[in-house]
């Protein structure tokens, strides 16, 4: 679960943005909407702890993300929170399974290949599984990236514009597949984008307003 | 070990970088090892040889050229002194000269010098025979271990020698009666593994059987030696002025191995330092390649290290990736350098074996090796200690949104 509240960020030489509070139990999926320039992006990262929010507070997992000591933020991140992004991106040394492989070690959390196979399985990529990302369609990275922010079982999976980059068909797949998968795991399903083909799907939404 | 694993995955991934990076820093490696070993090999086998000779005593010429030829029989000899001259040096009880060794060169066999001298020789040299007899009659040949092996000779074999030191079948002497194998040295690693011994007299009687018209009528005054490697009793005031007196007042030339060496070394010195100073910049030159192609794929990586952050790496993980692929980097190419080293001088000395006789074993590993070989490791972790730093500062939030 997750409660942000009070939460505003000013960048250097910008003008102060406040956001509304945002709470999710497991099992919740919320959805962001806001035109491109009301700081969604920037939410997600106050959200995942990658910015120090000017004021308020983010918990997450009972913790305050702030609280964490530091040198264990890394490591709280890759353990709680999944994140996908527009654009997926990947180790271009390493291969599909190698991949969520990593997230597995870097999260501090033990190999488990059987789980590695079985997540491919459901997001139907384990015929690519020793392929390398770059050779993979589009939709196929985006799928690998979600499984990829699965992996360690995270309470909040946060996406970022997980759906503008493709088509109708992938758009509806990677959806279905985001919702599906997150309920596998229990885990708060937060996706952030101003892409109107989602909103029937998901039907708790906070808009973002410009600020005047 | 799971992060070496994602260092070497990443060099591995860009294979051309990788293949530049090692190229050069193998060969720095193994132009500073090769020269190293290279030096400490000749100065070993050339102490080796000096078997404490204190002076060496010929026909007038270059005194370097005495020494080479009498002493690594290397060089042709500066020609021949009558037996009756050499004699005083000879003489058992001298008050100076502990050990007196005649040679006669000139003749060879196959290419390998047939040495005339004396039962001084072995004790010169701390030599023992492994096969056959010590003790010759005139025409006898004791041969060295290295020539026995290369040319395969067996106790009681025959054989004509040929004039001069080269291995050239017309100038055979074909009418001179033949020499025989009666004994075989066990190795000493010194000149004398690669040498066909026999009594000095079995050198005179192959010249004046007459196939050199001009040594017809020889008597024994007559007799010719080539040079005598002198050791003397003690080292004082009167052994420092006995070469500038030979020279000074007799047909003789008198030189000191321990001078004409040292005037060598400093000869040969001039172009090794050349040589390590060309590895030194190559060693540079790979250094800033390293740091070039490390810098440069940073910029394109940084997106990967952001992502790595996100997916629970420390700052100090990334920075330990980069520094490690540096220490890969210089773990492969320092080995390489090194083997690519012993390889050269493999082959060098395959090559000085045959042209020269002069054998070399090239899988001996020197201590400086291995300090180089930490060198080497040291310089790749620092090459790639700026970009690791940098990797540091990676500002995933803002590198996530480009």
């Amino acid at each position: 679960m997750i409660h942000a509240t009070g939460l505003s960020y000013q960048y250097p030489g910008g003008k102060l943005i406040t956001f509304p509070d945002i709470h999710g139990e497991s099992n919740d999926r919320l959805l962001i909407l806001g035109e491109s320039g009301t700081g969604k992006t920037t939410l997600l990262q106050l959200l995942s702890g990658l910015r120090q929010p000017k004021t308020g507070q983010v918990l997450i997992h009972g913790h305050d993300l702030q609280q964490v000591p530091r040198r264990e933020q890394d490591q709280f991140r890759g353990r709680y929170i999944g994140m996908v992004f527009q654009t997926p991106h990947f180790l271009q040394a390493l291969n599909v399974e190698e991949n969520i492989l990593l997230a597995q070690r870097l999260a501090g959390q033990p190999v488990d290949r059987q789980a590695i196979i079985r997540l491919l399985e459901q997001v139907g990529l384990s015929h690519r599984i020793h392929a390398f990302p770059r050779h993979c369609s589009q939709g196929e990275q985006q799928r690998l990236s979600l499984a990829r922010a699965l992996i360690n079982k995270p309470d909040i999976l946060l996406a970022d514009e997980p759906t503008s980059a493709l088509d109708d068909r992938h758009c509806q797949e990677v959806v279905g597949l985001l919702e599906a998968q997150t309920a596998a795991v229990r885990s708060t399903l937060i996706i952030v984008t101003h892409d109107q083909r989602i909103k029937d799907r998901i039907p708790h939404t906070i808009t973002l307003k410009h600020h005047v | 070990m799971y992060s070496l694993w994602l260092s070497w995955k990443h060099l591995v991934h860009k294979p051309a970088q990788l293949t530049l990076n090692l190229v050069l820093l193998a060969l720095s490696t193994g132009l500073i090892a090769g020269v190293m070993i290279f030096n400490q090999m000749v100065t070993e086998r050339l102490d080796r040889n000096l078997a404490g000779i204190d002076l060496v005593i010929g026909a007038k010429g270059s005194p370097l050229q005495l020494i080479l030829a009498g002493m690594y029989h290397l060089d042709v000899p500066t020609g021949n002194i009558s037996l009756q001259s050499a004699k005083p040096f000879l003489r058992a009880g001298h008050p100076l000269i502990e050990r007196a060794v005649p040679l006669s060169l000139g003749d060879s066999y196959q290419g390998y010098r047939i040495v005339g001298t004396d039962s001084s020789f072995l004790q010169l040299y701390g030599l023992s025979i492994s096969q056959g007899r010590a003790n010759q009659s005139p025409m006898d040949i004791l041969a060295g271990a290295g020539v026995a092996r290369a040319l395969n000779l067996k106790i009681g074999q025959t054989f004509q020698s040929v004039h001069g030191l080269d291995d050239n079948v017309d100038l055979e002497h074909a009418d001179s009666p033949a020499f025989r194998i009666t004994g075989i040295l066990a190795p000493s690693g010194t000149v004398a593994d690669q040498l066909l011994l026999t009594p000095l007299e079995s050198v005179w009687m192959v010249h004046d059987h007459g196939d050199h018209p001009h040594d017809e009528g020889q008597t024994e005054a007559d007799h010719e030696i080539t040079t005598l490697l002198i050791q003397y009793k003690v080292r004082n005031h009167l052994t420092l002025n006995l070469p500038r007196n030979i020279n000074d007042n007799t047909d003789l030339m008198a030189a000191s191995p321990a001078m004409e060496m040292n005037r060598l070394y400093l000869l040969l010195g001039a172009g090794t330092d050349l040589l390590h100073m060309l590895a030194w910049i190559i060693l540079v030159v790979s250094g800033l390649s390293i740091f070039v192609s490390m810098y440069s794929s940073l910029q394109a990586r940084r997106y990967e290290l952001a992502l790595m952050r996100v997916m629970g790496s420390t700052p100090g993980g990334l920075f330990r990736l980069i520094i490690q692929e540096g220490f890969l980097l210089a773990l492969g190419g320092g080995i390489l350098g090194l083997f690519l080293a012993h390889a050269g001088i493999w082959a060098a000395g395959n090559f000085l074996e045959k042209e020269w006789h002069y054998a070399f074993d090239a899988w001996i590993f020197l201590p400086e090796e291995g300090w180089l070989f930490l060198g080497v490791l040291l310089f790749g972790i620092l090459a790639a200690l700026i970009p690791a730093w940098q990797s540091r500062k990676v500002d995933i939030a803002q590198t996530l949104v480009e």
